[in-house]
């Protein structure tokens, strides 16, 4: 699943998912009929909208292959969100059983394949931004166990990792002073440590922060855990 | 926002001298919190969930805990009363102090008494009703209201204190903490003499002694039940705990979470009345079980919320309640606890007026993550997010998601918008009507529209060559 945010803006995000996924050997397939998750209308409390669009992620990602996402946003919209919305629905089965399947992109190479060691040279230092969405789940261990895996990467830990960024969705929008005040802490954190890119495992906490950054006139460099170890690879004379 | 100033409006006139200070104590007490409970327990999470499967037993069971909690305080002395609404329990109190001809109470803090307004109605009937608590003492004396449920006065400097202080004339001015500290001793001193009820709250109940906890860090509880002879505790009907071998995990949990304390300084426990061989100890002990919401709560979808045991880890915690502070919240409970607990106490008739509380959250989790009873506060702010939905109450600057919804379940639809979208990137964004649009782009640069562009990369890359 590419998400709807790489669908709209970070096509090389996707890319580079679907990259790692076949440097692994797998067979990657694409349905083309994906759109969104459907968080957007479950957060703002439209449930029945949310829920036509699930329905539909449903059908197009019928079968029993493992749906992997490089998103914890999106991946705990389907693992956790969707079956809450459809508790007294006559489908809730089908929607827990696509939880079931469903992977967050760092947390399946490591816990769903084995992998813990990523190859490749990627000179950087990273800091990476766990996102909210991974709290709970194995999925910000992963990412970075992999990273700090990769030759030539040093990942820095920074302030208050545990913080929200600000993002939120929708809340973005609705509180924006709020939402603005959280990204420039979060900002003032990763400042600190002076790192050389922003990692993070979701589009929306980079879009949000990176944004700011560059609304401020002191834009960062941010990347998606699936670009660096892309990047690292490629470097390596793996070919994409 | 029905009139109200919204959550994000409050915390952008917040000054930064007080948010600064909310920020600072709040991430301080959380840091501390968070050390203490992993040095010390080796799964602290295994008793957040303990805690709240057996705080979740009992509101599931409430009906047969409630008559069970009444008898075995009647047979241990006490009078126990009901109150369904805010009003019987405030007129339950004045009752019995007209029936005792008592005028002057002493107060502990106790959330319930600022959820039915105790001290306004008492003030009206004539009733001096002090609060000993320091940071309450400092509200009454303000006319204000508490910002946090565990420190009420987070929002004020000592400077702001020291005026306060002054203006009572409690002393010439003077903010060294320790001298108001002293000063407060000395006045309050007087008034535990003075006074002839206590008022207080409590922290647990044991359904199997009928014992009432109470926690305090500055002894004042101990100075008001020493003093007077009749003691009423008003208490939320989801204060019980089963045993009393469950008060242990309770306790510690309550310390660690509220204040990154092993235990509070001052536990209490409260059988009833005093003994004819006992030396000290109220002649009369009231207890008042308050509703006022409660029942509304355990007939909806987010019977969870009622386990909360008020330690304020999920304000401290919230990066929102960090940037708004409490009173932004409009309610006696902010924070995460209160953008979920506020609105349903409102019951269903008047729900809408705080619908929009719910949304004044980024959904982060750490609230989940703190709960000492482990309430899935994310859940319940969304059930609440579809309540208002359904229930069509208008919530400003939320975008409407139906077009979405249809955009969303039509795939060629869906793919010609996102070519479609890329237009954008030749337009002044920043000026089209769109107030979502507008929103983020006050603040925040746009990325490049690429749509399709993922999509077009994989056709190519998989045409035969």
């Amino acid at each position: 699943m590419a998400t709807c945010l790489c669908d709209a803006f970070y096509d090389d995000v996707a890319a580079a998912t679907l990259q790692v996924l076949e440097f692994v050997g797998l067979d990657v397939e694409f349905p083309e009929g994906q759109t969104c998750c459907g968080q957007p209308a479950f957060n703002g409390g439209d449930w029945s909208a949310s829920r036509r669009v699930v329905r539909h992620t449903l059908r197009t990602f019928a079968g029993d292959l493992p749906v992997i996402v490089p998103s914890g946003s999106c991946t705990a919209m389907l693992a956790h969100g969707a079956p809450l919305e459809f508790e007294k629905e006559r489908d809730l089965s089908a929607v827990q059983e696509l939880g079931q399947r469903t992977w967050e992109l760092a947390d399946f190479l490591v816990h769903g394949r084995g992998i813990t060691k990523w190859p490749g040279r990627y000179d950087a230092t990273i800091a990476f931004h766990r996102s909210c969405h991974s709290r709970g789940s194995r999925s910000a261990e992963a990412a970075t166990t992999l990273l700090a895996s990769i030759p030539g990467v040093t990942v820095k830990e920074f302030g208050e990792g545990e913080q929200c960024c600000g993002f939120g969705g929708t809340f973005s929008v609705t509180f924006p002073h709020i939402s603005t005040a959280m990204g420039d802490l979060k900002l003032e954190h990763i400042r600190a440590v002076q790192p050389d890119v922003l990692v993070s495992a979701d589009m929306s906490c980079l879009m949000h922060l990176g944004g700011r950054a560059t609304k401020e006139g002191k834009p960062i460099k941010t990347q998606h855990f699936a670009q660096i170890l892309r990047d690292a690879m490629l470097a390596n004379g793996g070919t994409a | 926002m029905n009139g109200r100033k919204s959550v994000d409006q409050a915390a952008a006139e917040l000054s930064a001298e007080t948010q600064a200070s909310v920020y600072h104590s709040t991430k301080v007490t959380h840091e501390k919190r968070t050390k203490l409970l992993f040095d010390q327990y080796k799964n602290p999470d295994q008793l957040r969930q303990w805690a709240g499967e057996v705080k979740q037993h009992v509101i599931d069971n409430l009906d047969s805990y409630l008559p069970a909690v009444e008898a075995r305080m009647q047979q241990n002395g006490i009078k126990v009363h009901w109150a369904a609404t805010a009003s019987a329990a405030c007129h339950t109190v004045l009752d019995i102090l007209v029936a005792r001809r008592a005028y002057r109470v002493v107060k502990t803090k106790t959330m319930v008494s600022e959820e039915i307004r105790l001290g306004r109605f008492l003030q009206h009937h004539g009733i001096e009703s002090v609060e000993t608590d320091l940071g309450e003492f400092i509200v009454q004396i303000d006319k204000d209201h508490p910002s946090h449920i565990v420190r009420p006065i987070i929002h004020k400097n000592r400077r702001e204190i020291a005026q306060s202080f002054e203006r009572e004339g409690l002393g010439a001015y003077n903010d060294d903490p320790k001298t108001i500290t002293m000063r407060a001793r000395e006045h309050l001193r007087h008034k535990y003499m003075e006074a002839d009820v206590a008022i207080t709250g409590a922290n647990f109940v044991s359904a199997e002694s009928g014992r009432i906890v109470l926690v305090t860090n500055e002894g004042n509880s101990r100075f008001c039940l020493a003093a007077t002879r009749c003691h009423i505790a008003l208490i939320g009907i989801e204060k019980i705990v089963p045993r009393d071998q469950d008060l242990p995990l309770f306790l510690n949990l309550l310390g660690r979470s509220a204040t990154a304390q092993e235990l509070t300084v001052y536990t209490e426990f409260i059988k009833g009345p005093r003994h004819e061989d006992q030396l000290d100890g109220s002649d009369e002990v009231h207890v008042i079980f308050v509703d006022n919401g409660r029942t509304d709560v355990l007939e909806s979808d987010c019977t969870e919320i009622l386990r909360c045991i008020r330690c304020g880890a999920c304000l401290n915690v919230c990066p929102v309640y960090r940037q708004a502070s409490g009173h932004a919240y409009r309610s006696v409970y902010p924070g995460p606890l209160g953008a979920v607990l506020s609105p349903l106490m409102m019951g269903k008739r008047l729900f809408f007026e705080k619908a929009d509380l719910p949304k004044a959250s980024s959904l982060c989790g750490a609230c989940h993550e703190v709960c000492p009873v482990n309430i899935p506060i994310p859940d319940l702010l969304l059930r609440l997010r579809n309540r208002a939905h359904v229930r069509g109450v208008a919530m400003e600057g939320s975008p409407p998601m139906g077009a979405w919804s249809v955009l969303a379940s039509q795939p060629l639809a869906w793919r010609t918008a996102l070519s479609a979208s890329r237009v954008l990137n030749r337009l002044p964004t920043d000026l089209l009507p769109i107030p979502a649009l507008q929103a983020w782009e006050q603040s925040r640069a746009l990325p490049e529209w690429r749509g399709g562009a993922f999509r077009k990369w994989l056709a190519e890359r998989r045409r035969p060559s």
